[in-house]
């Protein structure tokens, strides 16, 4: 092997591994500091995650969350821009699903309501990713600064359309009357007993099918189109990109309304999916959980998959660990999830130098 | 109209104890962004500190102890952010966001395995907090009409931490405009290279700036849990972080603008609180989220140069790699 697929192989393989590795074991620390013995966390985490159908179900509904947040954080850092607003995309991509839902006639056939309904999470998740991507292009205002203040626009919107627009009347709850059944996405223990098979129930419904398409979609749409080439050149070299006849500001506006769209699906597993209604915070976590996804699948989506796949166990198996052990909470997944950000995102290369040094020394090349 | 008085004092009163913690955070950003460094850890800085500083002021019964518990965190943080974005030049940004998330996550953990009160610290008795001081001369004064109200109710009767945070302000603006450390400061953040060409370590300044930030940021925290309140409470920061932040922003990094956007996104608070349900003949009632969001939303309006203009340090986000 010459050095450079060597250093191929570092850069894509042996440091992000290393990364994780480190991850888990400063949560390994922190387990031990507060006098819980990582072996059986990590054991009851797992059975959770796997050990029955219904936990395994639940894991792969919560990974279905983090793929779409995953694959909007990757757009934007494909372009070369930090989308910190998924958490608000998503949450107004959730309203966009709701008022499709609400506003068409519940008779209306399956085949109307659900493509209606993932259109309405794709235009207002764009919608409220456009604003900040039209500033950022037009205006010179910082995307990341703009992102967080629209995420939090989003969450003061969404409580007063919550209380004063959408709730139904005479309910306590800040939630929205329940969806027509015609709109439920049909949940794979439903889609397995027309077969012949049972499974326990669990709120896994085909969403994660609609994932794993739109995953396929921006792979074929980065790497296999102009406009993703564009976007990828824009994010490695904008000046570059600009004598090639890329107009940066363009890109800016398509990648983030993109992301946004992709963000905007959340609501399509959690409202559409399960919760047949829009209820107040449904998208929480998953917005910023995305950035963990996409920085620790290096933005491509198989890995996007994988870590989704990770993160829905954590997810799943935190529940089930905060069940089993009184002084432990699923925080514990949030904290994972910070170190994941740590060290594979700002501290991706701290192993860098010790590893070429080890494995890709530079004079062996000359030889 | 005394009653009216009363209760715009009351009002300007509020808007104080709200601002102290945004006035002290955004400080901390200013420090840290002046020299070059983003700062979205604000956030979960104050919030690690002030759950750091109600566990220790419960446990040794001090406030002073809990104090210096959250300053120590919040330090210890702002290095880790230092550690990842100065030494290892990664995404400051990136950082910032893990910092956050960590101290979400980890400080409910540790209240769980520290106190088992489902990750609350336990109520702070009055001996382990900061409380309202009453100022000489209340009595004095308080026969005056006006005047009176205004000393007792405004002026006097704040915690320790609050005419810190006041205090504070100037002596920054000192710092930054008056000595050689702030101009150096001021330099790193605009023009790095020429301030490692006049032999001056780029590295070494930020890290001292992150520290002053730290500092700050964890006396911001402090003040919530263990001086506005009397424990630490799940998110207890809820979003006042970003509003700091954005208050450094609307007040274009410069520390008598920075305070002033503090007292104003402050007062938009205090005011929230005040107006709800309050219904304005002909236009019907205010919503209170819109009240809410007026902070985020003006600086939205601001960054977007639609009043003002506002230009962040020039170097701010880039890592400096030194030329070899």
């Amino acid at each position: 092997m010459d050095r450079n697929s060597r250093l191929n192989w570092i850069n894509r393989l042996i440091l992000p591994a290393l990364n994780v590795l480190t991850a888990f074991a400063a949560t390994a620390i922190i387990f031990v500091l507060i006098d819980v013995d990582p072996i059986e966390a990590t054991q009851i985490l797992l059975y959770g995650a796997f050990g029955y159908q219904e936990g395994f179900g639940y894991t792969l509904y919560y990974a279905t969350n983090f793929i779409f947040t995953g694959l909007a954080v990757a757009v934007a850092f494909h372009a070369g821009l930090f989308n910190i607003g998924g958490e608000g995309q998503a949450y107004i991509g959730g309203l966009g699903t709701a008022i499709v839902i609400l506003l068409l006639d519940p008779s209306t056939s399956p085949w109307i309501f659900i493509p209606g309904s993932i259109i309405g999470g794709l235009l207002f998740g764009a919608l409220w990713a456009l604003i900040p991507a039209y500033l950022q292009a037009y205006r010179g205002s910082h995307i990341v600064i703009t992102t967080i203040m629209f995420n939090f626009l989003a969450s003061s919107l969404m409580v007063y359309l919550l209380v004063n627009v959408l709730r139904k009347t005479g309910q306590m709850q800040p939630e929205s009357q329940l969806f027509a059944e015609n709109s439920w996405l049909p949940f794979i223990h439903n889609i397995v007993a027309k077969f012949g098979f049972t499974l326990e129930e669990s709120p896994l419904n085909i969403s994660i099918f609609i994932a794993l398409f739109f995953s396929f979609i921006v792979w074929v749409f980065i790497w296999h189109t102009r406009w993703g080439y564009a976007i990828r050149a824009t994010g490695l070299n904008s000046t570059a990109a600009i004598y090639a006849g890329i107009k940066p500001k363009r890109i800016i506006i398509l990648s983030m309304c993109i992301s946004g769209a992709l963000a905007g699906l959340v609501g399509i597993n959690e409202l559409v999916g399960y919760q047949h209604r829009i209820i107040m915070d449904f998208h929480f976590g998953y917005g910023f959980g995305g950035i963990a996804v996409a920085l620790m699948g290096r933005n491509h989506p198989v890995g996007i998959i994988i870590a989704s796949l990770l993160f829905g166990i954590l997810y799943q198996g935190g529940a089930e660990l905060a069940f089993e052990l009184s002084n432990i909470s699923r925080d514990i997944v949030v904290v994972m999830q910070a170190l994941i950000i740590l060290f594979c995102g700002a501290l991706q290369y701290i192993y860098s130098p010790w590893i070429i040094k080890m494995l890709a020394p530079i004079n062996e090349d000359e030889s | 109209m005394n009653d009216f008085f009363l209760m715009i004092v009351l009002t300007l009163d509020a808007t104080i104890r709200v601002s102290t913690p945004l006035i002290l955070a955004s400080m901390a950003g200013l420090f840290s962004e002046r020299s070059g460094v983003v700062d979205i850890g604000l956030e979960g800085k104050m919030l690690a500190s002030a759950f750091m500083a109600a566990s220790a002021a419960t446990i040794f019964g001090s406030p002073w102890i809990g104090l210096l518990a959250g300053v120590i965190t919040s330090c210890g943080l702002s290095m880790l952010h230092g550690f990842a974005s100065i030494t290892h030049r990664g995404d400051q940004i990136v950082s910032g966001v893990a910092i956050n998330i960590f101290a979400a996550g980890m400080s409910i953990i540790l209240g769980l395995a520290w106190f088992q009160q489902g990750g609350l610290t336990p109520t702070l008795t009055n001996d382990e907090r900061f409380l309202s001081l009453t100022l000489p001369g209340v009595d004095l004064f308080n026969n005056i009409p006006l005047i009176g109200t205004v000393y007792r109710e405004l002026i006097s009767g704040h915690n320790l931490l609050v005419y810190f945070a006041f205090l504070i302000v100037p002596i920054i603006w000192w710092v930054v405009y008056r000595t050689q450390f702030g101009l150096r400061l001021r330099a790193v953040g605009e023009n790095p290279k020429a301030v490692d060409t006049a032999g001056i370590s780029v590295n070494k300044l930020r890290y001292k700036a992150l520290l002053i930030g730290g500092i700050l940021c964890g006396i911001a925290g402090a003040y919530l849990s263990i001086a506005y309140n009397a424990q630490f409470t799940r998110d207890m920061t809820a979003g006042q972080g970003f509003i700091a932040l954005a208050a450094l922003i609307f007040g274009k990094w410069k520390p008598y603008t920075v305070m002033s956007a503090c007292l104003l996104f402050g007062f938009l608070d205090a005011l929230a609180v005040r107006l709800q349900g309050f219904v304005i003949p002909g236009i019907g009632e205010i919503p209170v989220q819109l009240i809410e969001a007026t902070p985020y939303l003006l600086t939205v309006i601001l960054l977007a140069g639609f009043i003002g203009k506002a230009i962040p340090p020039k170097s701010v986000g880039v890592p400096y790699i030194k030329e070899r």
